[in-house]
């Protein structure tokens, strides 16, 4: 049974207070906010470099939970070093179990798909005990939003500018972390999004029942990188859902399911239009190639899984052109 | 009680960290170290020692491990060579900076390329401006002791900064050399459990690592770790008559050899002072005042120590087992700095690099540099002296020859 039925149900207790350097409206903070809630104080958080990394500066902080800051390439590894210790510690009866702490690693997608990933592989084909929130905003948002390996098809960054020669922005494929992350068969894999929360404790309480790696995927809607009012940052993320971009789904022991299933998926025109970083798509001229590549992605993605999972699902038509 | 057995430095720098009781060990293979974690992990395997060992998946990790479990409280042991400590190199700054009282044991290899396994000390003196303490050790038993001071100097409050202990590898940590493991009883009055300041617990938070906006804050804190590692020092000087209470056995920053009415002096580190001390018996068997100067510890640098073992000495050389290309080798220009303000210091001070890659330095070597003490007027004032015999050239152009090398464009 789940304490997390409606939205009324978000736990009243703050363990962040308000104040801090990030920018406003970022939906990174909104998802922190929200695991700090459902794991509670005794928490230590283990941060790679990061736009979050600046919540802490000396002498100040806003958490009320412990924090280590590692080092870009290394945050799980640094979880592994204080759950080893606590573990010895505790099983030579130097520490009390009463003094024990959830360890949470907490990075950007810059950190998790690019340079920390391979001890990320290390901690979970390990089994370490703990949870992994990765904030991902799609670029290395902290050093003025290049491009990183969640960058999504057609995104403008700072280091792949869409210019007459190069019109559509960055041309590979976001890494499917979820699926390198799955193909370790941690016990527990879920992405998430700040637009819904219930999902959201939900999948943070269904977690916290396993032992070893815990692993999460936050949608972080980012007004300063993605180039939208901070106000929208919510709809942004509602938006990525239903129109199919942001799949919220779990995987228990590898078994994969969808948690929420946008029956019929609005174009992904509705999504990318709202975005400084997708605007070349739109203007000067259309790219309709480019975006109906990305809707076809999409529908793919959804009938495959429609399929595995046995559900319905109405996708969105790719806007075809005629070839010139 | 005590037992003595014959040990490679690998197993003696294992025994250290056995009697020390370590908590955790993060572990990560590479020649020639790769013993030591390999004895550690069947002794706990077997419950022979109540630790936990994790091999991680690289030495950038290892160490991640190694400093953030020490500020957990645990005492940390992990042990590295040449490849794998650059490999992990930003965390070495990191592991001070955090003041995290580790010992990491660098087992010396010369860095590629090209890649080799002998050992020369550029890869630990890479280090010299991270924050680390540096030991080296010239003999197995050395590397044994000093794990054991290293703990109690890295965990004294007045210190809170990590170690290195260097040891050539081959040399000794492939070599069995008589060692005395000191008793349990011994250790225990030595070293005192680790008793961390700010450790993470539920109910206290703390934060660690922190990043700081402003010079001004993080010159302030670089600032700290310098006073610190000045006063480790002095606490080292402490731990050793320490531990010459409890074993008998005595080791200082730097040690002298034959010294007392030396004209020549040789300055040396690691397993090549056993060669270098041949030589100076040699030499003190024709007659020559010849005498050596060990540096044992390389950070903090011994300077004052130093100015007083070389002061009034006519001629000094220093064996830089290293090479900084494009300057010379890395010690002599800290012992030339130590001496600059003595009044009576040496008229000539040679620098001799040898033993890179692990080339073998004979005693005619050693003897050769002192010769060249003796007569300073057939050398350049300032331009190191290259020890390659003329046999190691003829051994290259052997085999150039044998690959068909003709000397001619092709
Ligand atoms: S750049 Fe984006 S992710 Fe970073 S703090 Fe600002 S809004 Fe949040």
């Amino acid at each position: 049974m789940t304490r997390y039925k409606t939205l009324r149900d978000f736990p009243v207790e703050e363990y962040l207070s308000p104040g801090s350097t990030m920018c406003a409206g970022c939906g990174a903070m909104l998802v922190l906010r929200a695991f700090h809630k459902v794991l509670g104080p005794n928490v230590v958080f283990v941060n790679a470099a990061g736009c979050l990394t600046l919540l802490q500066v000396y002498p100040y902080t806003p958490n009320k939970s412990s924090w280590m800051y590692t080092a870009f390439a290394s945050a799980p590894a640094g979880a592994q070093g204080i759950r080893d210790a606590l573990d010895i510690l505790m099983e030579k009866g130097r520490v009390n179990s009463f003094e024990d702490l959830k360890v949470v690693v907490v990075t950007g997608d810059g950190a998790a798909y690019d340079i920390g990933l391979q001890s990320t592989s290390g901690a979970i084909e390990r089994g370490l005990d703990f949870y992994y929130l990765v904030y991902d905003n799609e670029a290395y948002g902290n050093t003025g939003f290049q491009k990183s390996g969640a960058t999504p098809y057609g995104s403008a960054t700072a280091t792949t500018p869409p210019t007459e020669r190069n019109p559509t922005g960055y041309t590979g494929v976001k890494k499917d972390l979820f699926e390198i992350w799955r193909s370790h068969k941690p016990p527990y894999i879920a992405t998430v999004a700040p637009s819904h929360m219930v999902d959201m404790l939900r999948k943070i309480e269904t977690a916290s029942q396993f032992k070893g790696p815990k692993l999460f995927i936050a949608f972080s809607s980012c007004p300063t990188g993605w180039g939208f009012d901070p106000s929208l940052s919510v709809r942004i993320s509602r938006l990525a859902v239903e129109c199919g971009i942001w799949p919220l789904k779990e995987s228990v022991y590898g078994k994969v399911r969808h948690t929420y299933i946008p029956t019929v998926l609005k174009p992904v025109e509705e999504y990318l239009r709202h975005q400084n970083r997708f605007r070349h798509l739109f203007t000067p001229r259309k790219q309709e190639t480019a975006i109906a590549s990305i809707q076809e992605q999409v529908n793919n993605y959804w009938l495959e899984a429609a399929k595995n999972e046995g559900f319905r699902i109405t996708v969105a038509k790719p806007v075809t052109i005629a070839p010139p | 009680m005590r037992e003595v057995d014959m040990l490679t430095g690998n197993v003696a720098a294992a025994w250290a960290a056995r009697i020390a009781d370590v908590d955790y060990i993060p572990a990560y293979p590479i020649t020639p170290q790769t013993e030591i974690i390999e004895t550690l992990a069947s002794w706990i395997s077997q419950g022979l020692m109540k630790a936990k060992l994790v091999q991680l998946e690289s030495e950038h990790s290892m160490l991640t491990a190694a400093g953030t479990a020490s500020l957990s409280g645990a005492r940390v042991f992990t042990a590295t060579s040449s490849q794998g400590l650059l490999y992990g190199f930003e965390m070495l700054y990191n592991i001070a900076g955090w003041r995290a009282p580790l010992v990491l044991v660098n087992v010396s290899r010369a860095v590629a390329a090209p890649i080799t396994l002998e050992p020369d000390h550029n890869d630990v003196l890479a280090a010299r401006d991270s924050g680390f303490i540096q030991l080296h050790a010239e003999k197995c038993q050395e590397v044994l002791d000093l794990i054991l001071i290293a703990y109690r100097v890295a965990e004294d409050h007045r210190v809170m900064l990590p170690v290195i202990v260097n040891m050539d590898g081959f040399y000794l940590s492939f070599t069995r050399e008589p060692v005395y493991i000191p008793s349990k009883t011994d250790v225990e009055e030595f070293l005192p459990p680790y008793n961390p300041p700010h450790p993470f617990r539920a109910g206290r938070p703390v934060v660690k690592g922190a990043a700081v906006l402003g010079g001004h804050i993080y010159a302030y804190f670089k600032h700290n770790i310098h006073e610190s590692l000045l006063r480790a020092g002095d606490v080292f000087k402490e731990a050793a008559a320490g531990f010459r209470e409890v074993t008998g056995r005595f080791h200082s920053p730097v040690e002298g050899f034959l010294l007392d009415d030396a004209e020549y002096v040789l300055v040396v580190t690691n397993s090549f002072t056993s060669i270098a001390r041949k030589a100076v018996v040699r030499l003190r068997e024709k007659g020559v005042p010849a005498g050596l100067v060990k540096l044992v510890m390389l950070r903090p640098f011994p300077s004052s120590d130093i100015m007083e073992k070389l002061r009034g000495r006519k001629a000094v050389a220093v064996f830089d087992q290293n090479i900084s290309p494009g300057l010379g080798g890395v010690i002599y220009n800290e012992v030339a700095a130590a001496l600059y303000h003595v009044k009576n210091r040496p008229e000539t001070l040679l620098s001799a690099i040898g033993g890179v890659g692990g080339k073998y330095t004979t005693v005619e070597e050693f003897e050769h540099v002192f010769h060249m003490l003796m007569h300073p007027e057939k050398t350049q004032p300032g331009k190191p002296v290259f020890l390659f015999r003329a046999d190691e050239l003829a051994h290259v152009q052997t085999a150039l020859r044998l690959a068909g090398y003709t000397g001619e464009e092709t």
